[in-house]
C-alpha cells in the first residue's frame, strides 16, 4: 500500500512509438460517428464510398476478365479451337486456370480492404 | 451380390462416422445458442472447410462430372460459378453480413429495415430456397445408391434423409461444425484419389482422344441394363441381343422396359436418351456449340453466370456459416480460404465427365450422366482396384448428400422455428426453443423426403441451379442494395423480392413441369436468372425511391455497423437479434 513509487525511467525518444500499446480512440471522431452527427456521417459516408468502389473495380475486372470469355468465344471462333500446353484454351481457362486467378484476385482484394479499413482506424483515433 | 457389398460399407462407414462425430459434438450444445451457431467460436479453417464440406453437395460431386460429360465446356461453368459465386460474396457482402450480427436474410432484413413483415417474406424465400436445394439432395442419394448396388431409389433418399434429421434434431450446429469440415477433406480425397488412379488407367491405354472427330461409341462390346424404362434415338439400324434375343433396332426413337438388358456390339455408335444430342467430340469440346442440344447457348452462359456468381450469397446454408466468424475482418479471411479450397476441388469434376465420354458411354444412352463419378472406376480399371476406387467415390458421394442436407436443414429449420412458428409468452413456447427446433427439423425433413420420392426424375445439377437461380432473383439485391445502399426502403425491398421471387420461381415450376419445349420460351425458363435479377434490382430501387420517406431514421448507424472496422470495437447494431 505504501510501495514507494518509482520515478518514471529515462529513456531516449528517436522515432514515434509504432509498437506501444495503442490508445483508445480518440473521443471526438469516435463520439462523433457513435452520434452520427454530420461529420461522422461525412465520415462512414467516406468509408463506404472507398469499400464500394474498390469491390466495383474488383467485379469490373472479374467481368472483364471472366465475363468476357463467353462473349470472346462468341465474337471470335477461332479462340473456341486454340491449344496450348496440350489443352483446348477454352478448358485451359475454365477448368483450370479460373481457380489460381480468383484466388489471386480475393487476396488482392482483401489486402486492399483492409488497407481502408486501417486508415480509416487511423483517421478517428488521432483526431 | 458381393458387388454391392463394398459401396455399402463405404456407406455405412461415412454414417457412422457422420453419427459418431455428431455425438461427440452433442456433449458439447448446451444451450439454444450452442445448438444452432456453435457458440462462434469455430477457427477459421475449421470455418472454412464446413462451409467447403456443406457447400459441395450431390450437384458438384456428382452432378458437374455428368453436365460436362453430356454438354461439354459450357458446363464447365457450373463449377466455374459455384467458386465466382464465393469472390462476389467476399467483394460485396462477407465483412458487412458478420458485422450486422444477422444469422439469416431475414435477420439482416429485419436488422436494416426494421420491418416485421419484410422478416417474413424472406422467411418464406429462404425455407423454399432450402426446399429446392435439399430435395435434389435425397434424389441424388437414391440414384447413388442405385448406380452402385442396384437398390431401389427409394432407399438412398430415405437413408440420407433420416441419418441427416436425427444427427440435426439431436446435435444442432455444433456438431454439423465438426461433421460438415470432416466432410470436406474426405469429400477431396474421395474424388483425387480414383482420379490419379484413372489418368494411369488412360495413359496406360495409349492416352486414346478425349475429343476425337467422332461421336461416342461402345469401345468394346457393352451390356447396357435399364434400370428404369428409357426412350432413346437411333441414328443408324444397329444389332444388339435385347433379353438374350437378337434384334436389330431400327433408326429413330426407341423404348426399352425397366429391368431389360442390351448388349452392344463393339464399336457402335451410342445411341442417346431422348432430349440429348449426340455430338462429335470436335463440338463437344468447343464452348458455344450447342453440344448435347443446348439451344441458344451464349444466353444460356450468361443467365447461368449471373445465377450462381450472384446466387451463392443468397444461399441459406451459405450464409449462416457466416455467423461463426468472430468479426466481420475474420469473415473475409474465411472466404478467401474457402475460394481455395473450393478452387482446389472442382479442378477434379471435368476430368471425370471427360474420360465419362471414353469409358462409360452407355450413359448417355440411359441419360444417367449424373453416374459418371461412380462408374468410372469398374468400367476403366476392373480388377480388385476398380470396386475399391468405386468404394471411395461413393463414400465421398455420402458424404456430399449428408453435409449438404444437414446444412440445409439446420438452416430451413432454423428460419422456421425463428420466424414462422407460432410466438406465444408461455412456458412451453415452440419458437425460438431447441424443442421448436427439433420439430421444425423432422418436419422439413419429413416434407422434403415425400417431394424427393414423388419427383421421378430430378436431373440433380440442373434443379441446384434453379435454386441459385431464385436466390439470386430474391436475396442478393436485398443485400447488396442493403449493405451499400442508405436509400433502401422496407416497401421498395418487398416489391423487388414478390418481383424477383415471383417470377423466378414461376420460370421454376413450369421448367420442371416441362410446359414449354424447345425454342426462346424453354431457354429463358430454364435459365431465368438473366432476367429476374435485373428485374428484382430495378423494382427494389424504383420501389424504395418511391417511398424514399420511409427509409429508416437510424440508416447512419446501421451502415456504420456494418462498415465500421472492427478495430475500433463500436457497438454491433443495437436491434441486431442474437439467436
Amino acid at each position: 500500500m505504501s510501495s514507494p513509487v518509482e520515478p518514471p525511467r529515462r529513456v531516449t525518444v528517436t522515432s514515434p512509438r509504432t509498437s506501444a500499446v495503442r490508445r483508445p480512440p480518440g473521443r471526438s471522431a469516435l463520439r462523433a460517428l457513435d452520434e452520427q452527427d454530420l461529420v461522422g456521417e461525412l465520415l462512414v459516408r467516406s468509408l463506404v464510398r472507398a469499400q464500394l468502389t474498390l469491390a466495383l473495380r474488383m467485379l469490373a475486372v472479374l467481368s472483364v476478365l471472366l465475363g468476357g470469355l463467353p462473349l470472346l468465344f462468341a465474337l471470335a471462333p477461332v479462340t473456341r479451337d486454340l491449344q496450348l500446353f496440350g489443352l483446348p484454351l477454352p478448358w485451359l481457362a475454365l477448368a483450370v486456370l479460373v481457380y489460381p486467378a480468383l484466388l489471386l484476385g480475393g487476396g488482392v482484394y482483401l489486402r486492399l480492404a483492409e488497407r481502408h479499413e486501417r486508415d480509416f482506424t487511423e483517421l478517428v483515433e488521432r483526431s | 451380390m458381393s458387388d454391392a457389398a463394398l459401396p455399402l460399407v463405404a456407406v455405412a462407414l461415412v454414417v457412422s462416422a457422420t453419427i459418431g462425430i455428431g455425438v461427440y459434438g452433442l456433449r458439447l450444445a448446451r444451450t439454444t445458442s450452442d445448438f444452432l451457431v456453435a457458440s462462434r467460436t469455430v477457427s477459421p479453417l475449421w470455418n472454412a472447410s464446413a462451409i467447403g464440406g456443406e457447400y459441395l453437395s450431390a450437384a458438384s460431386f456428382l452432378g458437374v462430372a455428368g453436365l460436362v460429360m453430356a454438354y461439354g465446356a459450357d458446363a464447365l461453368w457450373y463449377p466455374v460459378g459455384f467458386v465466382a459465386g464465393y469472390f462476389v460474396l467476399l467483394l460485396l457482402v462477407a465483412a458487412p453480413l458478420r458485422r450486422s450480427g444477422a444469422y439469416t436474410v431475414p435477420d439482416f432484413a429485419e436488422v436494416r429495415l426494421g420491418s416485421r413483415g419484410l422478416r417474413r417474406l424472406c422467411a418464406v424465400a429462404a425455407v423454399a430456397i432450402g426446399m429446392l436445394y435439399l430435395v435434389p439432395q435425397l434424389h441424388g442419394a437414391g440414384l447413388a445408391l442405385r448406380a452402385t448396388t442396384g437398390a431401389p431409389v427409394q432407399v438412398g433418399a430415405v437413408l440420407v434423409a433420416v441419418v441427416v434429421t436425427i444427427n440435426v434434431a439431436g446435435g444442432g450446429m455444433r456438431s454439423a461444425t465438426f461433421v460438415q469440415a470432416f466432410q470436406y477433406w474426405l469429400k477431396l480425397t474421395a474424388l483425387a484419389v480414383p482420379a490419379v488412379f484413372l489418368l494411369l488407367a488412360w495413359q496406360g491405354d495409349g492416352r486414346p482422344q478425349l475429343a476425337g472427330p467422332a461421336e461416342p461409341v461402345f469401345a468394346e462390346t457393352t451390356t447396357v441394363s435399364v434400370d428404369s424404362a428409357v426412350r432413346f434415338v437411333v441414328d443408324d439400324p444397329v444389332d444388339v441381343i435385347v433379353d438374350g434375343r437378337p434384334r436389330t433396332l431400327p433408326a429413330g426413337a426407341q423404348e426399352l422396359r425397366q429391368g431389360s438388358t442390351v448388349v452392344f456390339p463393339a464399336g457402335s455408335a451410342v445411341p442417346h436418351v431422348e432430349g440429348l444430342e449426340p455430338s462429335r467430340g470436335s463440338a463437344w469440346v468447343r464452348p458455344l456449340s450447342g453440344a448435347g442440344g443446348v439451344e441458344h447457348p451464349l444466353y444460356a452462359t450468361y443467365a447461368l453466370v449471373l445465377a450462381t456468381f450472384l446466387g451463392t450469397m443468397g444461399l441459406p446454408h451459405v450464409l449462416v456459416r457466416f455467423y461463426t466468424n468472430p468479426d466481420g475482418r475474420a469473415a473475409r479471411r474465411t472466404t478467401l480460404v474457402v475460394i481455395a479450397l473450393l478452387g482446389a476441388f472442382y479442378l477434379l469434376p471435368a476430368l471425370y465427365g471427360a474420360l465419362g465420354r471414353l469409358y462409360v458411354p452407355e450413359l448417355l444412352l440411359t441419360g444417367r450422366t449424373d453416374a459418371v463419378v461412380l462408374s468410372l472406376p469398374v468400367a476403366a480399371l476392373g480388377g480388385t482396384a476398380g470396386p475399391l476406387l468405386q468404394a471411395l467415390l461413393v463414400a465421398g458421394a455420402f458424404a456430399a448428400f449428408l453435409s449438404t442436407s444437414s446444412g440445409l436443414l439446420v438452416t430451413t429449420a432454423g428460419v422456421l422455428v425463428q420466424d414462422l412458428l407460432p410466438a406465444g409468452r408461455a412456458e412451453g413456447r415452440l419458437r425460438g426453443s431447441v424443442r421448436g427446433f427439433q420439430l421444425a427439423t423432422v418436419a422439413v425433413g419429413v416434407v422434403a423426403l415425400v417431394v424427393a420420392l414423388a419427383a421421378a426424375a430430378l436431373p440433380v445439377t440442373q434443379v441446384v441451379g434453379l435454386a441459385f437461380a431464385v436466390a439470386a432473383s430474391t436475396f442478393c439485391p436485398l443485400l447488396v442494395l442493403g449493405i451499400w445502399w442508405r436509400g433502401l426502403t422496407a416497401a421498395g425491398a418487398t416489391a423487388g423480392l414478390l418481383a424477383g421471387g415471383g417470377l423466378s420461381s414461376l420460370a421454376v415450376g413450369i421448367t420442371l413441369s416441362g410446359a414449354v419445349d424447345g425454342g426462346w420460351g424453354q431457354a429463358l425458363l430454364a435459365q431465368p436468372a438473366a432476367w429476374t435479377v435485373p428485374t428484382a434490382f430495378l423494382v427494389m430501387v424504383v420501389g424504395s425511391l418511391v417511398t424514399r420517406t420511409t427509409v429508416p431514421a437510424d440508416v447512419g448507424r446501421t451502415m456504420l455497423a456494418l462498415h465500421a472496422p472492427d478495430a475500433l470495437g463500436l457497438p454491433a447494431v443495437p436491434t441486431a437479434r442474437r439467436p
